[in-house]
Formats: structure tokens, C-alpha cells, sequence
């Protein structure tokens, strides 16, 4: 049925049906036509959607590791290609970045009112440069991506965002841009480092190449050394995104003054993109790197989820409990990606998807009573339930899986976490297991004094609940919640191979116990490699 | 010494003819006392684009290179690319100059015939073969960019820049002239090849040595002075911020791309015996232009001067290629300078749409909610500003990337790390400029006048540029690269 998938280049259609609905948007519509704007931009986005929809029934769960491949010689001096490809985890990522657009931009219909046309075509920007990031099988074309995105967020936050919107932009900004610059160093020492001469294998004479599947071939070949250096600058390229304790920072200013469908897209997609980056490079490129650095991980990973917790916990905004939130379910993540082992990888990926949707759905309902109130304080609220009764429902269906409720989401991804962190150690799991007791405390905390008790403020009384347009887009998310908490195998079946695949690489370059990744010892790192 | 041959004069049709299309507007505005711009303009243009069709029909990029007129010109695709760089450059500058002149009352005759000769001058450089035509070339180039810095005589400022510009570069073409005598003391030619040939046996002997190193330092030190690199940057800010902003725009494009032409072929082909000396002194020179320039640039509060000492920066990255002194190294120089070019001819040209009066459009402030008042300008100033940072996808991506990797790849790689951090902190400066146009309301709601279709084109033309060579940087890197041939 879907077969004409594989005629076409899929992934390029995708990822730049957006940029091409910018362009339109740019040049076809006027400044006063607001609402034709509003329409065709969601109506791409919707498209975008449908059109990604396939890739989930064609992509061959057994085949290739990558499938849809695109390769094309791009910059032929540096020996760049224009390659897109995905595997089981950016295919779920492409979904998660499509499928979230459409509720973004549904969500914008009645908080954006200024600056219209401008607002969706960055949006749209946006949309094409994540896309490109999640399918990009080059590292150049990755870095393009990446830096592509960044400028259309900026915006989005600076021109649409709160009060305090320019200081949080420019944070923003910073933050990823002395990240994104480090990273394109770790990007180039790999680059040269491999130009001189390693990656010559077919004897071609040109081991120019930023192909990404390459350089994971050649893993165990890089120096130990090198490994340490690039691992560090990616690290920081990466942990801005997640963002890592110490480095998020930027993140609860940028969530709390951007816009609804920037915080949307921004806790749904963005920070995926720098755990996306530390399983697609940092462990199958530089796993000797990553065993030597694996307790610095664990523990950062630890503390995010710890201070996360507690941070929102002392929190008197939504949107900004919201935030820390994330930053404690990110570092739950990282402590899956980084158990190193096949159910600790899954659960974190799987985790990426579901903090997406939950995450997402959270702002989306911030969103929603902000519209109405103009306020986000939890004091101003309480016992709202009555007034708006649909909304309490579907608010507690979404905080239930963000506490890893069972038969939802959010429990299937902290199961898996958890039993993965067990096998590497027990410590790490009584952490996670600690984190996920916090959120459960401060989700439900904020929960009652919102939802439950008297109508405490007058001003509440007869608030309209949700219409039929927030209807359409938070339940699908409410769907997907239950699909994955109660039948998560075809995700996990999506992620097996592309799992399995990493954890050979970073298995394989493990070193001998009490023998520490040196110099001297990567050569027989790489000889007992696969035992 | 050969003699002359008379047709070899036919070579150098497409100068005479730019030189005389010069002349005779000069002299038309001399007989003439008001001649109108638009005339003016329409036969600068045509005389620049005759002197391009003349260039690739009579000179064009021969198999070999080609030297003529005893050894003074010479006739190669090195040349033949900077040429086409700077015909482009004039005639896009002379699209810009329109309705500021037209606004300024100032008589264009003069105006325009300056840029012609200007150009002539530059022509010529790209072609030098012997210090000595350099030498004359760089000076007509010069003596004409003094008098078009300080082309508003009313104007204070344009006053100063010009005095500056001159007494500044008269002092460096003296350091220069300098240089190239105590060189000729030391070898007996000037001529670049046979200076390449000689210098190993002058300077085996102690007084050769200690006369030709102190002649190529002096030289060098004036080649910098003209493409602006820290310390001999400091007529740059004043002379950018002071001429009339067409001028500025000349200047930053045409006359530093022909400055770097000529000291790449004085470097390369004249003193190939010291480069491990000339890698070294620009290696320094660069790290310290990229730093200080963009320090620089971040404490400015005029527009025209933060692009200056911006374009201090750039010709920091741009030494970068130099001193890799390879192949890759070189033609990012002339991919750089390409890209730059069309993105400086778009900034300025912005800047000049913003200005009211002459001298506005200076302050940040004036960029201030400009996507409401003119999304298009805006949009294109971003493009423009995202390209001068180096952000994909955009021709300064690539210009940037590929000068990086040239010099990473000839082992200077601490070189090429201050230049990625470097230009991590450019990123501060330029985004102020955004940050102005899309998050700041506008003082005053005057839509910006667009009723400038010459000049709306050309920074239309620009951004596509800009944006098409951030896509597809193959062909002008293709061309680039096969503009080398015997310049290694």
C-alpha cells in the first residue's frame, strides 16, 4: 500500500515540505492575512505529517539498519554527501517532530496574534531544520541542520516569548552556539584525524568522509586519547541540549518565556536532539571514550535527576515546574542511555519519545489555562476541576504518565530505565528509583493545589473548558500515551536492532576491568574487541 | 631585456578601454558643469561590463600563464578571476551609489570616473608581474580611494577619513616602495619570478641576507596595511565609518580582495624561498587580526564601524589561507573572498536603503523593529548577518569552513582553532543587529523607502548569491581551483 515510499526520496520530501511551506508562507501571503497563514501552515505541517505517517509501516524492522537512503555527492572537495537515512530511533523521532508539529501549530492558532506570518515561517524553518538533524547520515550535513535550527528557536522565543524574552533568547543562544561550536572541533579533529588516512579501507586514496555509519566502523581504531578529547567536545555540544546539570541553566528561562508551542517543540523535540547525540556519535564512535567517562556521566545524569526534582518541587509557576521537570526526566534518560546495555538504551530512547509527548502535552495544557487566565502561578488556581472538567481529565491523564503511572507511557520507559541501571549498578537504580518517587510528589503536589479542593479564586469560577480545536490536539497525544503504555512492543521492536547495534560497538571496545582506557592499552582494547 | 612588442598592447585592451571610459567622464564633468547621475551611472556600467566581455574574449585564461610588456603584466587565470571579482564589485558599487548621489547633490562625473580608475588600478594589480607595476597600480588604486573617501567635502567626517586614509596610506606606500628597493638592492630585480630565483643565492651572502629580509618585512608590513590586518589596521574604523557608505562598500570589497591578490602573488610566486618565514609572521598576524578584530567589533555602537573592524576580523581568516600556502588553502582565499564580497555589497547596500540623511543608518537603534517597517530588507539582512557569522547555509559557512580545514590540514591548526572561536564571538555582534530588527519595536513607523528598485536588486541579487554558494559551493570552488594553475 505504501510502496511508492520507496520510489521516491521520502525523507527529503519530509524534511523539506516545511521549508517550501515557509517560502510559501513568505512570499504568497500578506501581513494582515493572519488567518490564511494560520491555516496553510498547519495544513503543511498536517501534510508533513502524513506523509512521514508511511515511513513507520514500510520501514523493514529486520532490514537495514538504516533504510530510505538517500546519498548524493554534495561538496566533493571535502569529501561531503548529501545523506539522509534513518534507523529505528530517528524514524521515531521524525514521527515524534511531525506529529508534534501539527499540535504545535494547532496550538497557536488563538495565543499567536501578533507577527503571524513571521511566527509561522520560522516555525515551519524550524520544523525542517529538527527534521534534518534526526535524518542527516553525514556529519556535515548534521552540523548544517543543527545550526539551522538555531536560529529560527531564537526567534521564536525572542519575538513571541514572555517579559523577560530577549534575555532568555540570547541565553539560549549562547548556550547552543558555544556547545554547536565545540562540537564542530570534535566534528573536524575526527574528520582530519581519519583524512590521515585511517578510514582508506577500500584503497581509493581518499579517506575524506563525514559519513557517520563510517566513522562507527573505525571506532575502535581512533585513539584513546582523541577519543577523550572529541567526546569532551561533543559532550558539551550535547549536555547544553539535554541539558545536562550543570549546563541547563538556559533552559528553564527559555521554556518559561517562549511561547506554547516553543516550550512544545523545544522540551518535545529539542532537547531530544542532544541525547539523540550522545546515541547516535558519542557511544558507537567513542565508546572507549565513553567507558573511561562513564561514572562522570552517571553521576551528572544522577544529579540532574535529583536537582531536577527538587528544584521543581520549590516551584510556584507551571510552566517553570514544568521545565525542571524536564530537566530531572532528561536526566533519566541519560542514565539509560548510558547503563550501556540493551534494556538501559531502549528505555532511554523509548523515555525520549515519551517525555516528548508528555512533556509536550504538559505545555500544551499550560498553555491552554494561561490563554484563559493569563496566569501560570499554582496559587491562583484550586479546585478548578468542577469548572472545567475535561481538562482535569485529560491534566491527569498526562500527569499520570509523566510519573510512570503502569499503563501508561511514562512506566514502560522508567521500567526499562530502571532495570537497565540495575545491571550496571544498584546505586544508580535506588537514584532513579528516588527520582521517579520526587516527580510523582511534586507532579501530584501541583495537581491537587490546581485541580482539587474549594474554588479558591472568584476569578476561576466559569472558566470555559477545553474546545473542540484543544480537543483535537491533546487527544491524540492521550492516545499514543495508552498505545505505548499498554502495547509498547512495536516500539521496542523498532529499536532492536539499532540498539543491539550500539551496544556491540560499546560492548566490544569494553576494557578488561580495573585496566583504565590509555595510551598505551587501546591496542589491546581493540584486540580482545568482540569477546 | 625583451623589447616590446606592439600588439602585445591588444592584451591589454580591456584596461585601456576602462581607463579611457574613466578619462573621458572626468572629463565630461569638467566641460560639463551638471551632468546628470543617471547618465553617469549607465555609462560607468557599461564601460564595466564592455571591460568584463573584453576581458574573457581578449585575455580570458590562456593554457599557460602568459608574461608580457617585459615582464611588468601577466596574463593568468589568477588574474583573470580577480579581475571578473573586481568588474563585479565596481559595477554593483556604482548600482548602490545612485540614489545617494542623487540625494547628496554631489556631481556623480567625478564620482564615477574615480571608481573607473580605481578599478583600472586593480586590473592591473591582479596582472602585476614585477613589484614595480604593482607598486604603480596599487598607488592609481589608492590615490583614487583617498579622493572618494573624502568625495563629501561639506561633510566633517568624510573630511577626516579622507585625511586619514591618506596620510595613513601614503606611509605604508612608502614602508612598501621601501621594501621593494631594499629587495631590488639585494637581488637586482624586481620582476616576481626572477626575484623567486635569485633570493636563495643574495641571501646565502651575510649583507644579501640582512638586505633582503629587511626588504620582504617592509613589504609585507605594507601588504598588510592594505588588507587591514591588526596592527596596521587602524585607518580601517575611521576611513569605513567616514566615507560616503558606496565608497566604504568599494573599499571593503574591490580594494581589500585586490589587496590580498596582490600579496598572495607577491608571497607565492616572488618569495617562495622564505615561506617557512612569511607562514609564520601571517600565522601571527592572523591570530592577533581575528582576536582583535572581533573584540573589536563587539564594543562598537555604529553599524559602519563594527563592519569595519568585522571586516578586520575577516581578513584575519582570510590570512589563514595564506599561510597554509597550499593548494586548498589558496583557492579558499579566492572562495572566500567571493562569497565575502557579495555579502559586504548586500550589508552596506542595506545600510544605505536606511539611510535618510547621509550619515543615519549608522546606530543600531535605527535597525530597530525594521521587520515590521520592511520584512524583506530585514529578511535579507539576516541572510547577511548569518552568512558574516558563518552560519549554514550561507557562502560564509563555506568560506569559513574551507579556510579552517586548508589550514588544519597544513598543521596550523592552533591557527584555525582561535579562528572557530573567534568567530563564535562574531556571532555577538552580528545577532545585535537581529536582534534590533526582529525583537525591538521601532521608534518611528515610516515604512523604509524600497522606491530604489536598483538597489533593492542588488541586495536581492547578493542574498541569492549568498544563499546559492552556502548550497552549491562546487562550481565557484571548480573555478577557484582551476584559477591557480602556476601560482604554486
Amino acid at each position: 500500500m505504501f510502496d511508492w515510499v520507496l520510489q521516491v526520496p521520502i525523507l527529503s520530501i519530509v524534511c523539506y515540505l516545511p521549508l517550501l511551506g515557509a517560502l510559501a508562507v513568505m512570499f504568497l501571503f500578506k501581513k494582515e492575512q493572519g488567518e490564511g497563514v494560520r491555516k496553510f501552515a498547519t495544513a503543511i505541517a498536517f501534510l508533513d505529517f502524513l506523509i512521514s505517517l508511511p515511513l513507520w509501516f514500510v520501514f523493514e524492522r529486520d532490514g537495514e539498519l538504516f533504510q530510505f537512503r538517500e546519498s548524493h555527492s554534495w561538496i566533493e572537495t571535502l569529501g561531503v554527501r548529501y545523506e539522509f537515512g534513518v534507523d529505528g530511533i530517528a524514524l521515531l523521532l521524525v514521527l515524534l517532530t511531525t506529529l508534534l508539529g501539527v499540535l504545535a501549530f494547532l496550538s497557536s492558532w488563538s495565543a499567536i496574534r501578533v507577527r503571524e506570518k513571521e511566527y509561522y515561517v520560522f516555525m515551519l524553518l524550524l520544523q525542517t531544520g529538527m527534521l534534518g538533524v534526526f535524518m542527516a547520515m553525514d556529519f556535515f550535513l548534521f552540523y548544517v541542520f543543527w545550526e539551522v535550527m538555531l536560529v529560527p528557536m531564537y526567534f521564536l522565543i525572542g519575538i513571541w516569548g514572555g517579559p523577560r524574552r530577549l534575555y532568555a533568547a540570547i541565553k539560549f543562544f549562547l548556550y547552543t552556539l558555544v556547545g554547536s561550536v565545540l562540537m564542530l572541533l570534535g566534528i573536524l579533529a575526527l574528520y582530519f584525524y581519519n583524512a590521515g588516512g585511517l578510514l582508506d579501507m577500500e584503497g581509493l586514496g581518499n579517506p575524506r568522509t563525514f559519513s557517520i555509519t563510517q566513522f562507527h566502523d573505525i571506532a575502535s581504531q581512533i585513539p584513546a586519547e582523541l577519543q577523550f578529547w572529541v567526546f569532551l567536545a561533543f559532550f558539551v555540544g550535547f549536555a547544553i541540549k539535554v541539558p545536562m546539570f550543570p549546563f541547563h541553566t538556559w533552559l528553564p528561562d527559555a521554556h518559561v518565556e517562549a511561547p506554547t508551542a516553543g516550550s512544545v517543540i523545544l522540551a518535545g523535540v529539542l532537547l531530544k536532539m542532544g541525547t539523540y547525540g550522545f546515541v547516535r556519535f558519542s557511544l558507537p564512535i567513542l565508546p572507549v571514550a565513553t567507558w573511561e567517562l562513564l561514572p562522570w556521566m552517571a553521576f551528572l545524569a544522577i544529579v540532574g535527576i535529583i536537582y531536577g526534582a527538587l528544584v521543581a518541587m520549590a516551584q510556584k509557576d507551571m510552566k517553570k515546574l514544568v521545565a525542571y521537570s524536564s530537566v530531572s526526566h532528561l536526566g533519566f534518560v541519560m542514565l539509560g542511555v548510558f547503563a550501556l546495555n540493551g534494556p538501559g538504551l531502549n528505555g532511554g530512547i523509548l523515555q525520549m519519545i515519551n517525555h516528548g509527548l508528555s512533556t509536550g502535552a504538559l505545555f500544551l495544557l499550560v498553555g491552554v489555562i494561561y490563554e484563559r487566565r493569563h496566569t501560570r502561578m499554582i496559587a491562583e488556581y484550586g479546585g478548578i476541576s468542577a469548572e472545567m472538567p475535561l481538562f482535569a481529565t485529560v491534566f491527569l491523564i498526562i500527569t499520570m504518565s509523566s510519573i510512570g503511572l503502569p499503563a501508561l507511557n511514562g512506566f514502560v520507559g522508567e521500567f526499562t530505565i530502571l532495570v537497565g541501571a540495575f545491571n550496571r549498578s544498584w546505586f544508580w537504580a535506588l537514584m532513579g528509583a528516588i527520582g521517579i518517587v520526587l516527580g510523582a510528589a511534586y507532579m501530584l503536589w501541583m495537581y491537587q493545589r490546581v485541580f482539587f479542593g474549594p474554588l479558591k479564586n472568584p476569578e476561576n469560577k466559569g472558566l470555559s473548558d477545553l474546545n473542540r480545536r484543544e480537543l483535537l490536539y491533546l487527544v491524540p497525544v492521550v492516545v499514543l500515551c495508552f498505545w505505548i503504555g499498554l502495547y509498547p512492543k512495536p516500539f521496542f521492536r523498532i529499536l532492536e536492532k539499532p540498539v543491539s547495534y550500539i551496544v556491540e560497538i560499546v560492548e566490544s571496545n569494553r576494557p578488561e576491568p580495573g585496566q583504565h582506557a590509555d595510551m598505551g592499552s587501546i591496542h589491546r582494547i581493540s584486540e580482545h574487541g568482540g569477546d | 631585456m625583451d623589447s616590446i612588442q606592439p600588439q602585445e598592447f591588444l592584451v591589454l585592451l580591456p584596461e585601456i578601454v576602462l581607463a579611457t571610459a574613466g578619462m573621458l567622464l572626468l572629463l565630461s564633468g569638467a566641460l560639463k558643469s551638471s551632468n546628470g547621475y543617471r547618465i553617469c551611472s549607465a555609462v560607468s556600467l557599461a564601460a564595466l561590463v564592455g571591460t568584463a566581455v573584453l576581458l574573457v574574449t581578449v585575455q580570458g585564461v590562456p593554457e599557460t600563464p602568459r608574461v608580457i610588456l617585459s615582464g611588468m603584466f601577466i596574463v593568468d587565470g589568477y588574474a583573470f578571476f580577480w579581475k571578473l571579482l573586481f568588474l563585479m564589485a565596481a559595477a554593483l558599487t556604482v548600482v548602490l551609489s545612485d540614489r545617494f548621489l542623487s540625494d547628496g547633490g554631489y556631481r556623480p562625473a567625478e564620482f564615477y570616473s574615480l571608481i573607473l580608475l580605481a578599478t583600472t588600478g586593480m586590473l592591473f594589480m591582479a596582472s602585476g608581474h614585477s613589484l614595480l607595476s604593482i607598486w604603480i597600480s596599487l598607488e592609481l588604486m589608492a590615490l583614487s580611494s583617498y579622493i572618494l573617501a573624502g568625495f563629501f567635502k561639506h561633510e566633517r567626517k568624510s573630511n577626516e577619513a579622507a585625511l586619514k586614509y591618506f596620510i595613513l596610506g601614503a606611509l605604508s606606500s612608502g614602508i612598501l616602495v621601501y621594501g621593494i628597493s631594499l629587495l631590488y638592492g639585494a637581488t637586482g630585480t624586481v620582476q616576481l619570478d626572477l626575484l623567486a630565483s635569485t633570493l636563495p643565492s643574495a641571501m646565502s651572502l651575510d649583507a644579501g641576507y640582512r638586505l633582503a629580509a629587511a626588504g620582504w618585512l617592509l613589504l609585507a608590513m605594507g601588504l598588510f596595511f592594505k588588507v587591514a590586518a591588526v596592527p596596521f589596521h587602524v585607518w580601517t574604523p575611521d576611513v569605513y565609518e567616514g566615507a560616503p557608505t558606496p565608497v566604504t562598500v568599494f573599499l571593503a570589497t574591490a580594494s581589500k580582495a585586490a589587496s590580498f591578490a596582490i600579496l598572495v602573488r607577491i608571497f607565492y610566486q616572488g618569495l617562495p624561498y622564505l615561506r617557512p618565514d612569511w607562514q609564520w609572521v601571517t600565522a601571527g598576524i592572523a591570530v592577533i587580526t581575528m582576536i582583535w578584530g572581533n573584540l573589536a567589533a563587539l564594543t562598537q555602537s555604529n553599524v559602519k564601524r563594527m563592519l569595519a573592524y568585522s571586516s578586520v576580523a575577516h581578513a584575519g581568516y582570510v590570512l589563514m589561507g595564506v599561510l597554509a600556502a597550499t593548494e586548498d588553502g589558496l583557492w579558499s582565499v579566492l572562495f572566500y573572498l567571493f562569497a565575502y564580497t557579495f555579502i559586504t555589497i548586500g550589508t552596506f547596500g542595506t545600510v544605505i536603503l536606511l539611510e535618510r540623511k547621509e550619515y543615519a543608518g549608522e546606530t543600531y537603534d535605527d535597525y530597530a523593529g525594521l521587520a515590521q517597517r520592511s520584512p524583506f530588507l530585514a529578511a535579507m539582512m539576516l541572510v547577511f548577518m548569518l552568512a558574516l557569522t558563518g552560519i549554514p547555509p550561507t557562502g560564509g559557512f563555506f568560506g569559513k569552513i574551507y579556510l579552517f580545514a586548508a589550514a588544519v590540514e597544513a598543521g596550523w591548526i592552533w591557527v584555525a582553532v582561535v579562528g572557530v572561536l573567534t568567530s563564535a564571538i562574531s556571532l555577538f555582534y552580528y545577532i545585535g543587529i537581529a536582534v534590533q530588527m526582529y525583537l525591538k519595536d521601532s521608534s518611528d513607523d515610516t515604512p523604509s523607502a524600497l522606491h530604489a528598485p536598483g538597489l533593492v536588486g542588488t541586495i536581492a541579487l547578493c542574498a541569492v548569491v549568498t544563499v546559492l554558494l552556502g548550497i552549491l559551493p562546487g562550481p565557484l570552488v571548480q573555478f577557484a581551483k582551476s584559477s591557480l594553475g602556476g601560482l604554486l
